[in-house]
């Protein structure tokens, strides 16, 4: 099934990516191809038996120590701050009034 | 040693007379800028150079006291592994300012060894492509042809290696993004089995996928360098609690007895008949050398890409979006509000590749079409590894396919068609779903010059074997004895 732009705009609204209306053109007919492509899985019987494979290795749960380690300053966190007040990053309200 | 030559030396050749103090880790390192400001201008494999960091890391006294394995010997780095304060910036706009707080693991353990982690090269932008044509720099072009891509998205450490421009250098591989450049440049590169060495500092493209790696000019180097960057990490959860051995020790020329698997299923119409040959002959050379040459089936493999490219770009949408613009990288100018500030930093400073592979990804994963694409690639991932463990249970010890199945081809060649991209990486992809280890390491050349590339994929965690089957090739063979003219 092919992949419309309108579906391109609403998967870019997911994404939070701004596209133009030439990226979502373009990204439409090329995406179109690229799904008719991997669309070739549904060709394959698979068993229902089949389990999915998530990670190379069976997955356990690492757990440690529950001891303090020191980890990086806040100070060394900010360094790379877009904007930064003080000691919080800066970015535009979240909370709606 | 000639001290101008110093830059054409593999790391093993530097190491005795460092010990014995007939060379400085300074002359090396000068070797390599003079290699550098001969013919970067020509190659652009580096993307960032900090000589004053370096000279200062040379000058430290540490260095002096410490006998590790690669004690002074510099070692390239590419740009997704994250050094200390040095701009790492995945060839991306969107973190073109970025200087990481704290070294990825393989960068600790580079430096405790002695190495001296020196400048960046260039990538595809977070590692999404085949050929570096999608950095936001300029692409890093093939040493052997300056009308060709080096491969990707390793490109700029494949062909610093290949140039002489490096001694040693760290890749990254998700697809083949280790393997392929090699390859194409005619040097050697090895993804490790996944899990063996850590992915802590190493910014995410798919992480069930992912791997650091050597890439090297020839097997020595690349098992010495593995030597010191694998290993458990308590940091990275996913990395494996083995012991590391010393895979130097197992470089013996011997491959009596090996059993080596031919997939026919890598031997297909398409590929490109040059490369088919020297793949061939090399075969012929193992039969020589006293192997068992088997003919073996992966039956899957025709669905690899199809699950790659769900699976690979369905992670990627979920780790690029810390990129956003709060915490580090860019931000767009006067956002209206929160919702405006996502959207417009990641449209203006992503390129195009990453877009397409985060809306796909998105796409893939999104209510509706998890089951349809997601959850049915995971499903045919279990059957690829199942067809590896199939193979390997038979008594197989190494699988023998070509690389990729073509030279390397000319820039902009496929940079307008995306799927024909993805097709370049149908050889190397099953080994990252299944989590094997591979190298891919010269075995000839083109009637145009081109290196052509041969691949071994090993069983989980026998990366010794693999470097022994290989460096057996290797030394009779000798390859990577040939340089580019520059």
């Amino acid at each position: 099934m092919g992949i419309k732009e309108e579906k391109v705009r609403y998967l870019a609204r997911l994404a939070r990516i701004r596209l133009s209306d030439k990226e979502v053109n373009l990204f439409s007919r090329q995406l179109d191809d690229i799904l008719a492509y991997v669309n070739k899985l549904n060709s394959l019987n698979i068993q229902k038996e089949t389990l999915p494979l998530s990670h190379p290795h069976a997955p356990s749960n690492l757990h440690r120590a529950d001891e303090f380690k020191p980890s990086i300053p806040a100070q060394t966190a900010l360094k790379n701050a877009p904007q930064r007040k003080g000691d919080f990053f800066c970015v535009p309200k979240i909370i709606e009034n | 040693m000639v001290m101008d030559n110093l830059y054409s030396s593999t790391a093993a050749e530097l190491l005795k007379p460092l010990r014995l103090k007939e060379i400085s880790c300074a002359d090396i390192v000068n070797s390599v800028y003079g290699r550098i400001e001969a013919v970067d201008n020509k190659i652009k494999a580096y993307v960032f150079l900090d000589k004053e960091k370096t000279a200062r890391q040379i000058r430290d006294s540490s260095l002096e006291n410490n006998d590790g394995k690669l004690k002074g010997i510099p070692v390239a780095i590419k740009d997704n592994i994250c050094v200390e304060d040095e701009r790492t910036t995945c060839s991306s706009k969107i973190l073109k300012s970025f200087a990481p707080p704290y070294n990825a693991t393989v960068i600790e353990r580079l430096l405790m060894a002695g190495a001296i982690p020196m400048g960046k090269t260039n990538m595809d932008e977070f590692a999404f492509g085949s050929s570096c044509e999608s950095s936001c720099y300029s692409p890093t072009l093939n040493p052997w042809d300056l009308e060709r891509i080096p491969g990707g998205s390793s490109g700029g450490s494949a062909a610093a290696v290949a140039a002489d421009e490096a001694i040693m250098a760290l890749g990254s591989d998700t697809g083949g993004s280790i393997r392929q450049p090699a390859a194409l440049c005619g040097v050697v590169g090895v993804k490790p089995t996944y899990g063996r060495v850590s992915r802590y500092g190493l910014i995410a493209f798919a992480s069930s996928l992912d791997q650091i790696g050597p890439i090297t000019k020839d097997v020595y180097d690349a098992a010495l360098l593995m030597s010191v960057i694998a290993g458990f990490d308590e940091k990275d959860s996913t990395s494996v609690n083995i012991p590391v051995p010393d895979y130097t020790g197992f470089l013996k020329e011997d491959v009596r007895g090996i059993r080596l698997g031919i997939p026919k299923e890598y031997f297909i119409e398409g590929i490109d008949p040059e490369v088919e040959r020297a793949v061939k002959d090399a075969i012929g050379l193992y039969r020589e050398l006293g192997a068992q040459i088997i003919a073996v089936s992966l039956p899957h493999t025709d669905y690899a890409i199809a699950v790659y490219y769900i699976i690979a770009t369905a992670e990627a949408s979920s780790n690029l979006a810390r990129f956003d613009g709060v915490q580090y990288g860019h931000r767009c100018e006067e956002p209206a509000n929160i919702l405006d500030m996502y959207e417009r930093t990641r449209g203006e400073a992503f390129g195009d590749e990453v877009k397409r592979r985060i809306i796909l990804g998105t796409h893939v994963l999104s209510s509706g079409y998890y089951d349809a694409y997601y959850l049915k690639a995971q499903k045919v991932r279990r059957l690829i590894k199942n067809d590896f463990d199939s193979v390997f249970e038979s008594g197989i010890d190494c699988i023998l396919t070509p690389t990729s199945p073509t030279p390397a081809f000319k820039l902009g060649e496929k940079s307008n068609n995306p799927l024909a991209m993805y097709l370049s990486d149908i050889f190397t992809i099953s080994a990252n779903l299944a989590g094997v280890p591979a190298i891919s390491i010269p075995c000839g050349f083109t009637k145009n010059n081109l290196p052509v590339g041969m691949q071994l994929i090993g069983n989980f965690f026998e990366e010794e074997k693999l470097f022994k089957v290989a460096y057996t090739y290797e030394q009779k063979a000798r390859w990577h004895k040939k340089k580019p003219q520059l």
